[in-house]
């Protein structure tokens, strides 16, 4: 008779333990940590290069519920680095695909997969059920989108990107009066052409700078150590560099800054 | 004293260069201090700049012993 897989419901809450033994082992995370990991929402956007691995580590790490946000279909250039695809899922929406692979790794782990792009509006109101938004899109527009979204919820951001060899990750927190935003950053910028299918990737840097984000996800939610909030972490993969810049708030940030009254 | 000047990721090899000391003369500001070094036109608008390793504005004005970072913006996923 074939073994069925265990389901959410058949795990016994010594497997559940078991399953995580090895971080609930941390000091840093124990029990309590562990507990606010499978309590956590968190919205992944984008589930190509960046946000194959960062769903990953999240699932496997056992956040409670992903909710997965992406218009696209899985094509072949997308394989070389986007790891959470398979060849034989081109075609199929990539939340879709995305979530085969994530339910193999950890079924505990709920799924709510969006196949379309979100408007300001949408996310707004997605953002107010999470407790973390995590940026894995390709564009500007998007990203300056989701960071309005995230200042007006005072959601968390965790945002990364990168292209050629090179990668950014940073944390922007609303919820702390000093934070700066996205747009304290990029925000005097209207667009930046920047396609991997112009400038090229090399794929484990989406490795480097997803897993980076996966961290900070974890950190969030479960206050562990220093984050990024405050700091732009700078990747040059082919020097083998990282170097760490400090943010600040910008006043004058038309998104975060205070209004005048 | 002198100004030290970094370019990272691919503003590397667009300049060709990793890493130069300045004389320091006169106060200048990073966008001048980047036509300076790498004699081409005016700074791009998306390039970034860190001073002292702290993100700033192309117009933060520059004194001795400063280290400018300039680097390219990273919008890709």
């Amino acid at each position: 008779m074939p073994h069925d897989l265990p389901t959410a419901d058949s795990l016994s809450a010594d497997e559940e333990l078991l399953r995580y033994s090895r971080q609930i082992m941390l000091p840093q995370i124990d029990i309590k940590g562990q507990q606010a990991l499978l309590k956590a929402t968190v919205i992944i956007i984008g589930l190509g290069g960046l946000g194959s691995v960062v769903s990953m580590y999240l699932a496997s790490s056992g956040i409670g519920r992903l909710i997965l946000v992406d218009p696209d279909q899985v094509e072949l250039t997308n394989l070389q680095r986007q790891i959470v695809h398979t060849t034989e899922r081109i075609g199929m929406f990539k939340v879709e695909s995305a979530a085969i692979q994530l339910t193999a790794l950890n079924p505990t782990v709920e799924l709510e997969l969006i196949p379309r792009a979100l408007s300001e509006e949408g996310l707004i109101q997605l953002a107010q059920q999470a407790d973390i938004v995590v940026d894995c899109t390709d564009n500007l527009s998007t990203r300056f989108l989701i960071n309005r979204a995230c200042v007006q919820t005072q959601k968390p951001l965790v945002s990364g990107a990168a292209i050629r060899w090179e990668g950014q990750v940073s944390v922007f927190d609303s919820r702390k009066p000093d934070s700066p935003c996205y747009h304290c950053f990029y925000g005097e910028l209207t667009e930046v052409e920047q396609a991997c299918s112009v400038n090229g990737v090399i794929s484990p840097l989406l490795g480097m700078i997803g897993s980076t984000q996966a961290l900070e996800v974890i950190k969030l939610l479960t206050g562990a150590g220093k984050g990024l909030v405050g700091r732009v972490l700078l990747l040059d993969a082919l020097a083998m560099e990282w170097h760490s810049i400090v943010l600040p708030k910008n006043p004058q940030c038309r998104v975060c800054g205070v209004p005048h009254a | 004293m002198s100004i030290k000047v970094l370019f990272f990721g691919s503003l590397k090899e667009q300049i060709n260069k990793a890493q130069v000391l300045v004389d320091y003369v006169e106060p200048l500001t990073a966008a001048q201090l980047w036509q300076q070094v790498t004699g081409k036109e005016a700074i791009p608008n998306t390039v970034r700049v860190a001073v002292n390793q702290s993100y700033s504005d192309a117009s933060t004005i520059l004194h001795e012993g400063d280290e400018v970072a300039f680097f390219p913006p990273v919008t890709g996923g």
